[in-house]
């Protein structure tokens, strides 16, 4: 089992769940990406989700779209981030899944990109626009090599899709709070809990919950019945609010903190 | 030729499929089961004609022009008169066609993207005429140089909305239909303009549009009792080319020519030539030609034609150039602003500055070629639109 695993199950040991969060690589700047990934492990975050740049991100609301388009002015490229993450491993077991779209790893080259990201210390890939239908593309790749390939569920996902989806995922299946784009509309806790134990009966992997999550309350109410949550735009937002002030690492670590209180 | 493509996920040869997010993929393949059970629908088929012809005025003529081909010197030309349809381009072929389908389907609300407005009028003109509600996703720089469409949109009782990301264009408005859908996709049909988009609205789109290449193909046996020798289309997604190349597609000693936008001229970075200037990537839905940097990032389009200003180009086009089907060409700005002029001069049409590419090709073509010769162009829209842009390029005072 990888990094990504592991972590699930030493949670489960403590009757913990997971914080999840999801950092744009290169908003402001690689250099703070990495701190923020030191001081969001200090304060209990369990696994990342480095967002790489995407000129286009249709499935991203205004946060992070504004925060894709920052990273990229910065001069963020993949490479870039597969260094960032090279650095961040020689002192950090976290686990990492980069999080973004498919068209920079398919100019980078899949075979390349799988293998630059095994030596980086990447545990997982979430390729928002790679769906069941074209995930050979690249899992003929991630697959073999140890990076865990996270599939979405989304909640127009019916039950037969769900099942052929579960049945080749691994890592966690990250559930899609809200019929609609990252950051944009509070999730329904009930429905929530209804579709999450409809993918439970799929499958033995943890279920982790996000878009849409940024309240405390929230976290601590899909902890009830998921095995992690993620927080995104809320992240990303405090991040730019407070790009220019000294204490961002504390700002932000200490809101992470806050959540994964919730979870414990 | 390989009469199966698409796939069943919608590859033609590399090209193609559908990358797109989980959220809609179920709409997706919904969207796809229904289509292929109206396609064999002869009622569907029927209706769907029906409305062609009443409503949209289809036929259109093959006209030929006479005074073009005398001062050109060469083959003789003939124009499809896509222009003459209802709301002005071929657009209609297509919105017509999944309006019926989304009526079919039961959904009550549409969205559309849309650059030249060309599209966006298409749609909400069948949205008013079923009745449905309409929303067009418009990039601003396009809401200001294509002004006469938002206004008939909006008297149409579409809702345009304005897109400021990016150089607020064709693109920019694609990406946020695409998020809108994302959030709508349980009551809401996205219809998409052109060849392009993941599957099967390239496939979708090239069925609505063959119409144009069939109605030619019966024209011109009938008028020349021969096939062309020549077929010129000017390409943005690629619809209108499709339309007409695709009924060609098995015919042999026919030469096809897609012509892209060169914008300023290809050794520029403004233009919108993906085959001639792109390399292959994943962009709205689909893998195609797409302009990008060494990153894998878009680059933004440019071209004088709002409806030619988009980085990708649809993945069957995509397909033809790499098995040498379709030749692909370009025609810059001052090209097709000459063209526009010609064309209005000489046979007292105006074209939409992006057919003005396609008839920009024929007016180097033509003079090379003997007089037996024949080119058929498809004129993809009238240029009514494009006054203002026109104007303000200083071609007229
Ligand atoms: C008149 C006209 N021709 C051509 C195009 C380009 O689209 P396509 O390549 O799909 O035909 C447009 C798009 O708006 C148009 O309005």
């Amino acid at each position: 089992m990888g990094r990504i695993g592991d972590r699930f199950e030493s949670l489960r040991g403590r009757k913990e769940k997971a914080l999840i969060v999801y950092l744009t690589a290169g908003d402001p700047s690689l250099s703070v990406t990495k701190k923020l990934i030191f001081g969001m492990e200090k304060a209990g975050v369990d696994i990342l989700e480095i967002g790489v740049p995407f000129s286009d991100p249709t499935a991203d609301g205004p946060v992070i779209q504004a925060a894709s388009q920052r990273a990229l002015k910065a001069g963020t490229t993949l490479q870039g981030v597969l260094d960032l993450v090279a650095e961040a491993r020689k002192v950090s077991e976290i686990p990492i899944v980069l999080f973004g779209y498919f068209n920079p790893i398919f100019a980078y080259g899949v075979k390349k990109f799988a293998h630059a990201a095994h030596s980086a210390g990447v545990d997982g890939v979430l390729v928002v626009d790679l769906p069941y239908e074209e995930a050979k593309e690249l899992r003929n790749y991630t697959d073999v090599i140890g990076i865990d390939f996270i599939s979405l569920i989304a909640p127009t996902t019916g039950k037969e899709r769900l099942t052929k989806i579960a049945a080749e995922a691994m890592g966690f299946l990250y559930y899609i709070s809200i019929t609609g784009i990252t950051g944009t509309a509070a999730p329904k806790i009930n429905n929530i809990k209804i579709e999450v134990g409809k993918i439970r009966k799929t499958t033995n992997l943890p279920i982790a919950v996000g878009f849409g999550i940024s309240k405390p309350q929230q976290a601590r109410d899909i902890a009830c019945f998921a095995d992690g949550v993620v927080i995104g735009s809320a992240v990303v937002r405090l991040i730019d609010e407070n790009k220019n002030n000294r204490d961002l690492i504390k700002i932000v670590s200490d809101y992470a903190s806050v959540i994964k209180k919730e979870l414990r | 030729m390989n009469q199966t493509l698409p796939d069943k996920n919608g590859h033609f040869g590399i090209f193609g499929g559908r990358y797109a997010a989980e959220t809609l993929m179920p709409a997706l393949i919904e969207l796809e089961r229904a289509y292929q059970t109206a396609r064999k629908d002869k009622k569907f088929q029927k209706e769907f004609e029906w409305y062609q012809h009443e409503y949209a005025g289809r036929v259109t003529p093959l006209y030929y022009a006479q005074r073009m081909t005398a001062t050109l010197g060469g083959a003789k030309i003939y124009l499809k008169r896509e222009d003459l349809n209802h709301t002005g381009s071929h657009k209609i072929n297509n919105t017509l066609g999944q309006a019926l389908l989304a009526r079919r389907m039961g959904k009550k609300k549409v969205i559309a993207e849309t650059g030249a407005g060309q599209h966006g009028v298409a749609t909400a003109t069948v949205a008013a005429l079923f009745g449905m509600e309409c929303k067009i996703f418009m990039g601003e720089e396009d809401i200001r140089r294509q002004a006469p469409n938002v206004f008939r949109m909006k008297i149409l009782g579409a809702e345009v909305v304005p897109v400021k990301s990016g150089t607020a264009t064709l693109k920019d408005a694609m990406n946020e239909a695409m998020r809108y859908w994302v959030s709508s996709v349980r009551d809401t049909f996205y219809v998409i303009g052109t060849t392009a988009g993941p599957h099967p609205y390239p496939r979708m789109v090239r069925d609505f549009q063959s119409v144009i290449g069939r109605e030619a193909k019966k024209q011109i046996i009938k008028l020349e009792g021969r096939n062309p020798d020549v077929l010129i289309a000017c390409v943005g997604g690629g619809s209108n080319a499709m339309g007409t190349f695709y009924p060609f597609r098995n015919e042999k000693n026919i030469a096809m020519y897609g012509v892209e936008a060169a914008g300023h001229g290809l050794w520029t970075a403004e233009h919108s030539a993906s085959i001639n200037g792109g390399k292959v990537g994943v962009l709205h839905g689909n893998k195609t030609y797409l302009l990008q940097d060494e990153h894998g990032q878009v680059r933004d389009a440019y071209s004088i034609a709002a409806g030619l200003d988009y980085p990708g180009v649809g993945p069957e086009h995509a397909y033809f150039h790499t098995t040498k089907k379709v030749r692909y060409v370009t025609a810059t700005d001052k090209e097709a602003i000459a063209a526009f002029s010609f064309l209005s001069l000489k046979e007292g049409i105006i074209p939409a500055l992006e057919s003005a590419h396609a008839i920009a090709y024929a007016m180097k073509m033509a003079p090379k070629m003997a007089k037996n010769k024949i080119i058929v162009i498809c004129l993809s829209g009238r240029g009514d639109k494009d006054a203002q842009t026109i104007i303000e390029k200083g071609v007229i005072s």
